[in-house]
């Protein structure tokens, strides 16, 4: 599969601020794409345009355009529910739904259709097992999804994104909120995943970037807090040749 | 000397404090002494004879909670669809405040102006007699803001993460609120709803003007029928039998209290 998503022109507003200058990016299917910079660059923002999940802000405003396997995403005619279908989310706190562990993962399938129970089952057991999590909470499927640990509820969120198929998966710091043993699990999840849905993830931590991603786009805001894509491309190039003196900063550690 | 002070006002503070306890236990003690002579299965169970002074107040246990029944079937959707448009759906601005600011204002009006509505407008003008109906939806307008308010207090408490959730897997608004929104908000809903019924089972002045005072057993909604409460106060007020009067009491308050409890129980198995 080679979902692409297209980027062109790319201004975000909050109100009057603006928090994204002329992005313009694109990112191929079947890799993991890393978007890291320092906090408050807008790689966040920029990632929740991509399944518009910024429409939930109030007085947002997008300019520009955004494709995703050529069709432009932010028109009228857009269907919301199949664009996040396609391109699921993974949140940088943990949110699984106060429902069981089933619930959880069957959330997606009931949306989209009414699987039977056989069906439910089947769905529900291979996510878990996907998002290597089945061994250890197949005994307590009816249990309450909120008494796993974090590490634990993060791998159930991403079991409940496989139970939709999606074509990308947005990662928003998956990892920042969970245990380094957790940490270790989900990224070779993604490693395993990539080779059925793109993964977009934004991280805080340069090493993880460099272990996981094949591309890396680095963000900077300038003195307006006003975001721009600084550099973008394989991550080896990004990270042992940049071409940019600021990434060069940033991933030296001298800022951020 | 000083010290002599803040010890007499540690003293006189914590005696204050205590006092809301004191009156309860003085009020539940005085009721209990009274009534429990009283209670038997006979006396929930019978029907009341002579001047309703002797037997049981079976027909007003049924009435009360008959009235009840009805005025929560009514409001609770209503309620929760008022507090589901005005934390999901309303925008903000004037209409929003003027709906919060008329919810505050009902919640406030003294019941018997109910009581009286309820009997100019059901029981006159839509000419549905003194009645469970009557009394049901007089009760329910009562009960509206309590209703309403905790249910949106509910829903807003629910984090936006699980909305986020929900509508990155591709769900609905309708999809999000009934799916995530809903449940998560479900025992807080509840706990309110149980509250609302415990106020609208002890409300007199509302059903003494709206369900009437005969004493029959109600089975149609147009059935008239005398609730507890009217009962306690006709006992009471017209001399007819204090006893039968503090047994009537202390059942009222049983099942009060006892919604309370329930909703109590409920709130904090949440937390």
């Amino acid at each position: 599969m080679a979902t692409t998503f297209e980027v062109k022109n790319l201004d975000f507003y909050y109100g009057d601020f603006q928090a994204l200058e002329d992005i313009n990016v694109e990112i191929e299917g079947s890799t993991i794409t890393a978007f890291i910079g320092p906090s408050g660059c807008g790689k966040s923002t920029f990632l929740r345009c991509l399944n518009r999940m910024n429409d939930l802000i109030p007085e947002t405003r997008v300019e520009g355009l955004i494709t995703l396997d050529g069709r432009d995403i932010y028109t009228n005619e857009t269907d919301l529910v199949d664009l996040r279908r396609r391109v699921g989310m993974i949140f940088q706190q943990p949110n699984p739904f106060p429902m069981s562990i089933y619930d959880n993962v069957a959330y997606g399938p009931r949306l989209h259709g009414s699987p039977s129970k056989s069906e439910l089952d089947g769905i529900v057991e291979t996510t878990l097992k996907q998002a290597a999590l089945w061994k250890e909470v197949k005994d307590k499927l009816n249990s309450l999804a909120l008494s796993l640990s974090g590490g634990q509820q993060q791998r159930l969120c991403i079991a409940r994104v496989l139970a939709v198929n999606p074509e990308v998966v947005l990662m928003d710091e998956p990892a920042s909120a969970i245990d380094p043993t957790s940490t270790q699990k989900i990224e070779d999840l993604m490693a395993e995943l990539k080779e059925r849905f793109s993964i977009i993830i934004v991280t805080h931590n340069m090493q993880q970037a460099a272990r996981v991603s094949d591309h890396t786009a680095f963000f900077m805001a300038d003195d307006t807090g006003k975001a721009n894509l600084i550099e973008f491309g394989n991550t080896d190039q990004i990270f042992t040749n940049p071409k940019d003196e600021r990434t060069e900063s940033y991933i030296t550690g001298r800022f951020g | 000397m000083r010290k002599g002070i803040d010890v007499f006002m540690t003293l006189l503070l914590y005696t204050a404090a205590l006092s809301s306890c004191l009156v309860l236990f003085v009020i539940l003690g005085f009721i209990f002494t009274k009534g429990v002579g009283q209670v038997s299965p006979a006396f929930i169970l019978g029907f009341p004879r002579g001047l309703n002074a002797e037997g049981g107040i079976f027909p007003t246990i049924v009435a009360s909670f008959y009235a009840t029944a009805v005025a929560m079937t009514v409001v609770t959707p209503i309620g929760i669809g008022a507090a589901i448009y005005l934390s999901e759906y309303a925008t903000g601005g004037r209409i929003v405040r003027l709906i919060r600011f008329g919810a505050d204002t009902l919640a406030s009006v003294p019941s018997i102006v109910f009581g009286l509505f309820g009997l100019a407008l059901f029981v006159n003008f839509l000419h549905l007699g003194w009645s469970m109906l009557s009394g049901g939806l007089t009760l329910a307008v009562m009960a509206l803001p309590i209703i309403m308010r905790t249910a949106e207090e509910a829903i807003l408490a629910v984090p936006r993460s699980y909305r986020e959730a929900s509508f990155a897997l591709g769900a609905t608004k309708w999809q999000t609120i009934r799916r995530a929104v809903i449940p998560a908000a479900a025992p807080r809903i509840l706990t309110g709803i149980i509250l609302g019924t415990g106020r609208a089972f002890g409300e007199t002045a509302v059903v003494l003007f709206t369900a009437g005072v005969s004493i029959n057993l109600p089975v149609l909604l147009t059935d008239p029928g005398r609730t507890m409460t009217s009962h306690l106060y006709i006992l009471a007020t017209e001399g007819i039998s204090l006893p039968t009067a503090y047994g009537t009491a202390l059942l009222l308050i049983a099942i009060v209290l006892a919604f309370n409890y329930l909703a109590r129980k409920l709130a904090t198995k949440v937390r």
